[in-house]
């Protein structure tokens, strides 16, 4: 993985082929040409992690994650109910490769957060290091094990290359030089880590799951049975000051049939409005995706804020409440994407300029809107944009097609637009203007060439033509 | 009887007349703002609330009778434009944090309408199928009580007024050179409670995809022939 060109992680493969932490991409892809770039994202591998995370909390409590991909758990308890160390390590390994299925992973047991981590890194895959020999096993590992690049660049050029040189100087001298810091990292480095674990609060479980027994059939016996169960939900998310903006519904059917789907509001859920969605997407799904009746109802927040940030205003409901209200009562009616509001984004062609969101949706960001854009069409926008271009002809006097040539002109004066079979006479057109982008990428380029034009009757089109011929990309009318 | 008897003919007319043109509900009678050059098209100056307009495209005509409302912070929807052009729409001026599409409504449009005919006050409709008189009228009640105004794209019975573009002139374009800059049309508007036919030429899009300002106003007039 990389960041700021500068890898950050790789696996034990790479590590074969030559590729080290703080290269530099080139350098890395020079080592070895197949290897797979990623970009360092901190919320994928905390998302990654966090069931080793649980693993290891089920067997052991108290965990402390330090980054994604290292976390850090009290010995004592798990090493005394197994009899040593190195048997509660291999135990807790085993355990979480075999529970989650990962390839890899190492552990190491020593006095002290500092060392056990370094443990850990030496790991094949296990290493203990006996109680009161952290200074021994630290005094041979290079000073850039610290993890301050100042440091690290700075004591090997004083001569001072491992940790127990660095460990042997004296404090004193250590504190003139380099501060409260540098006295911290020399402790660090004879094996004295004051460090105590700091066990993280397991979140609250806050989903809810509904068993229906007997199964229910009707739509409004789900709702009304769910009743107290999604009052207790939204009570538990009071309780623990949120509030849910975004919430996922899983029914299971008789015939193991599944129906999820994840509903937004803009505002926040309520029981009555959870409800709502509850009948909904079973009045949705009933006959299509659920054929029998309901056996049981999970209800999963997906996203939750604080409680404080929703407080309703002092006067009640907003006019835009009622809106919301209503747009869903019609996104009931019509599915989500029924119901949506335009926004403008980048980009060259009519239609990927105009981004739908669904109501209630957040709005997905398109291709920005503040680059040139050159290509784009100028002047007044066409009010007809179609959603899928129309294959279109145009054909000259005599009847025959007119294309685009290989110089970038029309092959003869075009004289009339054929669309549906019918033709219309032009009495003007201008173009053709290429418009060519992404010419990099095979599977997304496009080339095509707009041209302008108005029929008889005063409506102008506009269209394009690529390689299968004409379309009409948009109307003005 | 009491009270005829007691009037004479031309008084009682008078009574009726003003009880006619007083609001019936208990909503005040207002008008969604229309651009300039259109408000002395339409009777009253604007959108009536509680009315249908009949337009025979939903074109640029449509986008510049949404933005004033839009801009005065009215919700705006449309309802069955598939290939609805936003940003058309936007640079006519409309606001889209306040516009709501439902562009395939399908059977239910009717259903779609009602229900977005409760919050959204200007509402542009094009209807899939043909409107049955009843179902019109029951429209026609919920938008009077909830004070809204209804665009027709294509029939609408009883309509308060009928917007037509007509004689499409589009300037810029050549043959074989320039492009599209502005369109001139005339906008004919056929009211219910006005006689004879008003027009006026205007520019729809202008250069800048806003309504452009009128040419000449033709409002015909009677004359004594002979």
């Amino acid at each position: 993985m990389v960041l700021a060109n500068q890898v950050v992680a790789c696996s034990a493969a790479a590590v074969a082929e030559g590729v080290r932490v703080g290269q530099r991409r080139r350098e890395a892809q020079s080592r070895c040409p197949k290897l797979k770039v990623l970009l360092a994202d901190d919320a994928r591998d905390s998302r990654e992690f966090e069931p080793v995370v649980e693993c290891v909390e089920q067997l052991s409590p108290g965990v402390q994650l330090i980054r994604p991909g290292l976390c850090v758990v009290r010995a004592r308890g798990l090493a005394s109910y197994l009899g040593n160390e190195e048997l509660a390590a291999e135990t807790l390994l085993e355990t979480v490769i075999a529970e989650l299925g990962i390839t890899s992973g190492r552990a190491g047991v020593a006095d002290g957060v500092f060392a056990a981590v370094q443990a850990a890194r030496q790991g094949d895959p296990v290493q203990v290091v006996a109680a009161g020999a952290a200074s021994d096993f630290l005094a041979p590992l290079p000073i850039s094990r610290l993890g301050d690049p100042g440091l690290a660049g700075l004591l090997p050029r004083l001569g001072v290359c491992t940790l127990g040189d660095f460990a042997a100087l004296a404090t004193a001298d250590v504190r003139d030089r380099f501060g409260v810091q540098g006295v911290r990292l020399q402790a660090l480095a004879a094996g004295k880590d004051s460090r105590q674990i700091s066990p993280r609060v397991p979140p609250p479980e806050l989903t809810r799951r509904l068993e229906f027994e007997p199964v229910l059939t009707l739509v409004d016996q789900v709702a009304f049975a769910s009743r107290a169960e999604v009052e207790r939900f939204i009570a538990s998310l009071t309780v623990a000051g949120l509030v849910c903006t975004e919430v996922r519904l899983e029914f299971t059917g008789e015939r193991d049939e599944f129906c999820s789907r994840v509903w937004l509001s803009p505002a926040t859920f309520d029981a009555a409005s959870v409800l709502d969605r509850i009948r909904w997407q079973l009045q949705a799904a009933a006959g299509k995706q659920l054929t029998s009746g309901v056996v049981s109802l999970e209800i999963e927040p997906i996203a939750v804020a604080e409680l404080a940030n929703h407080v309703p205003g002092l006067f009640g409901l907003g006019p835009d409440e009622k809106v919301h209200h209503a747009m869903s009562r019609v996104q009931a009616m019509l599915g989500h994407l029924g119901v949506v509001t335009p926004r403008i984004g980048g980009g060259r062609w009519l239609a990927e300029r105009q981004v739908l969101v669904a109501w209630g949706d957040r709005s997905v960001s398109g291709l920005p809107t503040d680059r040139p854009w050159p290509g784009r069409v100028p002047g007044p926008q066409p009010s007809t944009v179609f959603a899928e271009s129309l294959p279109v002809q145009l054909v000259n006097a005599n009847g025959l097609p007119v294309v685009v040539n290989p110089r970038g002109q029309l092959s003869d004066s075009p004289t009339g637009l054929q669309i549906d079979g019918r033709i219309r006479t032009l009495i003007g057109w201008a173009g053709p203007w290429p418009v060519a982008e992404r010419g990099w990428d095979q599977d997304r380029k496009k080339v095509a060439n707009r041209c302008q034009v108005v029929d008889g009757t005063g409506v102008a089109w506009l269209l394009f033509a690529n390689a299968q011929g004409w379309w009409a990309e948009a109307r003005y009318d | 009887m009491n009270l005829a008897a007691d009037l004479s003919r031309d008084e009682l007319l008078e009574k009726l007349r003003a009880q006619a043109a007083a609001p019936t509900g208990s909503r005040v009678q207002q008008h969604f703002p229309v651009p300039a050059p259109l408000a002395g098209l339409l009777p009253g100056g604007g959108l009536k609330s509680g009315s249908a307009y009949c337009l025979d495209v939903a074109g640029a005509l449509l986008l510049s009778l949404l933005a004033e409302p839009s801009q005065a912070g009215h919700w705006c929807g449309v309802v069955g434009c598939l290939d609805f052009g936003a940003e058309a729409a936007e640079l006519a001026g409309v606001n889209l944090d306040r516009l709501v599409l439902v562009p395939e409504p399908g059977e239910q449009w009717l259903a779609v309408v009602a229900a977005l005919a409760e919050v959204v006050p200007v509402l542009a409709v094009h209807p899939p199928t043909r409107v049955r008189e009843a179902d019109a009228s029951r429209l026609a009640a919920r938008m009077r009580d909830r004070g809204g105004t209804l665009l027709v794209v294509g029939e609408w019975p009883r309509a308060e007024a009928r917007l037509v573009v007509s004689e499409p002139k589009w300037q810029g374009l050549g043959i074989g050179h320039g492009c599209l800059s502005a369109r001139e049309v005339r906008v004919s508007v056929t009211a219910r409670s006005l006689p004879g036919q008003r027009s006026v030429r205007l520019l729809l899009p202008g250069s800048d995809g806003r309504l452009g300002e009128s040419i000449q106003t033709v409002v015909p007039r009677l004359r004594v022939a002979g």
